[in-house]
């Protein structure tokens, strides 16, 4: 990199033409991903007031309200996927991080017992990824269908992430490992006090990835689970894309109730805003090289 | 394949030439057992990931045998009839298989000519971006779209194109035509080129933009003092350094050719009907999880699944040919 920021010296003057259309496809760019989303917000904190008016949208509530959330939240459908969804992914997420450092730290050894066989065969399964069909039917005879353990346990350990941790735990200086052996100090203290301090970035992105996954995750909810137990994702699927209405909102009188339209971008909202709040953490390790280091490899 | 074979031998050679002295619980490869034991805590730690791919990889795998028998849950698998190839003539000899077979490999084919350039295009956009702030700040808006599920982004999709939706409402106030985009087979395939690149083309971008900070700035530098203005430079220096990776991603889009959004599809299968928005794991969804016939669908995944793996195999092959890195070597 040259001067933090600025213009090379051999670089001519950009032209103002060329200045210009590269703002405007910036511009156009951010608005394309933004413009959604306040369109969204917006609409979910208008009041019917609002939404008439707007003929269905709202890009700036006149008269901001919570009924919406309030409604959602008022126990009902939404209440509980949140909560499912939350459950799942706290649990998954610790889980999957538990299992992939274990695996990904024994197979970070060289010349680990059975090693290379063991990270043979776990290669070969990005090759050919497991059909849904079979899936269904094991995880039906495992008597697994409406638990939540079918939500984590057919999807443990990611390939991908188990790369980027092996990589990055080899990375680490052969010293570190020597120096701590030296100190009598056994696999299982190495682990926890030397190696995973250090791999602080790079379990950050591993977990994050493995939450967005949980948390995104809907298909298979729909086919293990019954609508009983089902995440978030999946209820905004059948009442935002479906249509179908929430059960719980339709009662009551019409001018209390928010309007259908405020509900479905307030679940909408509530869905999103997790990965909003994540990803600024997410978002710093990106420019650290941490994935693109491990992409390469 | 190994993606550590290479380093692995290249350390182990090191280590030994260099006569280090044995550090006390490693060192040299000892007897099986010697080593077994050495590694017991390791091994331990392993178990648990090492059983997860037994069971929901390698096991599922061996349910795949499902495809050749004639599956009637109350038999069970294992009990069930042996039929031979008899799912698959059924699957291979079905024009609505075929049809998703074309479905999905029209998708794929529209995909690789109108997304894939467009991330590339906005790295390099990026890329000249002298102040460092403007880009973080773009970059970081569009890598958002990437950690939405496909729920959300079909959603928004919905409610800003769709019947009463955001635009078609503003085009009625403006007393205009409004448009039919939402649950319409005709504008299906351009709406679904339209979600990947709202959703994934600045995520896109990351690898290229790797690429791209690569490239010495000095040959920037002696090109530019010998002359060579700014086409130039990315004719000739640009270029040449991010070709292997276009080449690489290319090809493997190319391998992966028969998976385009199972869940992109299989949202938006019912409001276009299968006709537009079948592909091939939607069929397998259909036919097996919603009808009952699983050893037909059984039969479809794992033709794809085999074809898939095949085309994997020779994308890397070609990659290899072609002087480039594959995904695994």
């Amino acid at each position: 990199m040259t001067a933090v920021g600025g213009r090379p010296v051999w670089m001519e003057k950009p032209k103002p033409l060329t200045q210009a259309a590269k703002g405007v496809a910036l511009a156009v760019t951010v608005l394309l991903v933004l413009v959604p989303f306040l369109i969204i917000v917006s609409t979910s904190f208008a009041s019917n007031k609002d939404v008439v008016g707007g003929g269905g949208w709202v890009m700036w509530p006149e008269h901001p309200t919570l009924r919406a959330y309030r409604e959602i939240f008022d126990g009902g459908i939404v209440g509980h996927a949140l909560w499912v969804s939350a459950g799942v992914t706290v649990v998954g997420t610790a889980a999957s991080l538990a299992c992939t450092i274990g695996l990904a730290y024994a197979l970070s050894r060289r010349d680990l017992f059975g090693g290379r066989p063991v990270l043979l065969l776990i290669l070969f399964t990005f090759l050919f990824p497991p059909g849904m069909i079979p899936s269904f039917l094991l995880v039906k005879s495992l008597h697994m269908l409406n638990s939540y353990t079918a939500l984590i346990a057919p999807f443990l350990i990611n390939v991908f992430n188990l790369v980027v941790l092996r990589g990055f735990f080899q990375s680490l200086p052969e010293e570190l490992y020597e120096a701590a052996r030296l100190d009598g100090a056994g696999e299982w203290l190495i682990l926890r006090r030397v190696v995973l301090p250090l791999s602080k970035a790079a379990l950050a992105v591993v977990g994050l990835f493995y939450a967005v996954s949980y948390w995104n995750a809907w298909f298979y909810a729909s086919i293990y689970l019954d609508s009983d137990h089902w995440p978030l994702q999946q209820v905004l699927r059948t009442y935002v894309i479906g249509g179908a209405q929430l059960a719980d909102t339709s009662a009551g009188d019409a001018g209390a109730v928010a309007a259908p339209q405020t509900i479905q971008m307030a679940v909408l909202v509530v869905a999103t805003v997790p990965i909003v709040v994540v990803y600024p953490f997410l978002q710093k390790y990106f420019t650290k090289g941490v994935l693109t280091g491990a992409i390469k490899s | 394949m190994a993606i550590a074979e290479r380093d692995a031998t290249g350390r182990m050679g090191a280590a030994g030439a260099s006569g280090e002295p044995d550090v006390p619980g490693r060192g040299a490869r000892g007897s099986r057992r010697k080593r077994l034991r050495r590694d017991a805590v390791l091994l331990l730690l392993m178990a648990p990931g090492v059983a997860y791919f037994v069971l929901f990889h390698y096991g599922v795998m061996a349910g795949n045998v499902i495809a050749f028998k004639d599956y009637v849950p109350f038999d069970g698998l294992w009990a069930s009839q042996w039929v031979g190839t008899a799912n698959f003539q059924e699957v291979l000899g079905d024009d609505a298989f075929w049809h998703a077979v074309v479905n999905t490999l029209w998708i794929a084919l529209l995909q690789l000519v109108f997304f894939f350039p467009v991330p590339l295009a906005l790295a390099m956009l990026l890329h000249s971006l002298t102040r460092d702030s403007v880009r973080r700040f773009v970059q970081s808006v569009a890598y958002l779209p990437h950690f939405l599920s496909w729920v959300i982004v079909v959603a928004v999709f919905q409610q800003l194109l769709g019947e009463s939706g955001l635009l078609n409402t503003v085009l009625g106030d403006a007393h205009l035509h409004t448009v039919d985009v939402i649950g319409n087979p005709t504008a299906f395939k351009p709406l679904v080129i339209a979600q990947v690149i709202w959703k994934d083309c600045g995520w896109g971008t990351i690898i290229f933009l790797a690429a791209l900070s690569q490239v010495d700035e000095q040959q920037y530098e002696a090109a530019a003092i010998d002359g060579a203005g700014p086409w130039r430079r990315f004719w000739h220096v640009t270029l040449p350094a991010i070709r292997p990776i276009v080449v690489l991603l290319l090809i493997m889009r190319l391998g992966d050719i028969l998976s385009v959004g199972f869940e992109q599809m299989l949202l938006q299968r019912a409001s276009v009907g299968p006709d537009a928005a079948e592909i091939i794991d939607t069929l397998v969804w259909q036919r097996g999880l919603v009808q009952g016939d699983y050893g037909y669908a059984a039969a479809a995944g794992l033709f794809k699944g085999v074809v898939g793996a095949l085309l994997v195999y020779a994308a890397n092959k070609v990659a290899h040919r072609l002087g480039e890195q594959g995904v695994y070597r």
